[in-house]
């Protein structure tokens, strides 16, 4: 386990709680990215301005730990465009269908012992873990 | 204010994904790749990240949740309970973009900072995907609205 960095995945995971409960305290609202980008997009929803201002928190904050020396480093992903597309594209579609992502099931959810919840974050991470084990393993990467 | 306090949170839960390296598809790919758990390559931080997370807002949301929150009028507590068929093929299909290319929507858009041509492409393709999710289901509604017997009217 030469890449396992438990120590900043503990200090990250309780800030990413740490955000969620305050939203909640604030705001009232569950800290689940695409509800909140969902609200941003469509055009009948309501609460546009604390939506935009949470996505720019998120995007603020490696532009933060860059200037005092700490940047994130370029994401490496799939050569192919059309890779990338269709992985977005199920990714915007099935959060909208199963009301939620990694956030709003897997942390926010499970955190208020939701089942409904829990059964999303079994299935996405099964789904996930048999995709990553065909493309890697069988078909040999992407 | 309400603003201001969600950028605030916003930035704490970028902070969260960018301390843990969850914004990094390689890092949550060494954790999805269960090959590496035999090999000795497989990587658990995402669990360690998970495990965190979920014991602060467990903890912190039966602290916040009988109290009126300070800059709204009640807490917008999820009420759906169902598992149904949209719940688990959503799910699903997530699970699989996911697995493609190891973003999910947080990391996604946190990683916009970075401008990589890669990421940029996969948050277009996504808010794509939401749009076609809701156009979709507004045009499901009102098909079932048409079909209604006349002089019904929906629950309430």
């Amino acid at each position: 386990m030469a890449n396992f960095t438990p120590v900043s995945a503990a200090i990250g995971g309780a800030l990413i709680g740490l955000a969620a409960v305050l939203l909640m305290r604030f705001n009232g609202r569950i800290a689940g990215v695409t509800g909140i980008m969902d609200g941003l997009i469509n055009l009948h929803s309501d609460g546009r301005l604390w939506r935009l201002a949470f996505i720019a928190g998120l995007i603020a904050a490696p532009l933060a730990t860059a200037l005092v020396g700490y940047p994130v480093a370029m994401p490496q992903t799939p050569g192919s465009t059309v890779v990338i597309a269709i992985a977005g594209l199920l990714v915007g579609f099935g959060t909208r269908l199963s009301n939620g992502c990694t956030s709003g099931h897997g942390i926010c959810g499970i955190a208020r012992l939701s089942p409904r919840s829990i059964i999303a974050t079994m299935v996405f991470m099964a789904a996930a873990i048999v995709v990553v084990a065909l493309t890697h393993h069988v078909l040999g990467g992407l | 204010m309400p603003a201001l306090a969600s950028l605030l949170c916003g930035f704490i839960f970028g902070l969260g994904l960018v301390i843990s390296h969850m914004v990094s598809p390689t890092k949550v790919l060494g954790f999805l790749d269960v090959f590496g758990i035999p090999s000795g390559a497989w990587d658990p931080s995402l669990a360690v990240v998970m495990a965190a997370g979920l014991a602060v807002t467990g903890i912190g949301y039966a602290v916040v949740r009988p109290r009126t929150p300070i800059f709204a009028s009640q807490n917008q507590w999820p009420t759906l309970t169902a598992i149904d068929g949209p719940l688990v093929t959503g799910a699903a299909l997530f699970g699989v973009g996911w697995g493609l290319v190891g973003l999910c929507p947080g990391p996604a858009i946190t990683d916009l900072a970075t401008q990589s041509p890669g990421v940029i492409i996969f948050v277009i393709a996504m808010a794509v995907g939401m749009v076609v999710h809701d156009l979709w289901q507004s045009r499901a509604a009102a098909a079932a609205a048409r079909n209604l017997p006349a002089g019904a009217t929906a629950d309430g």
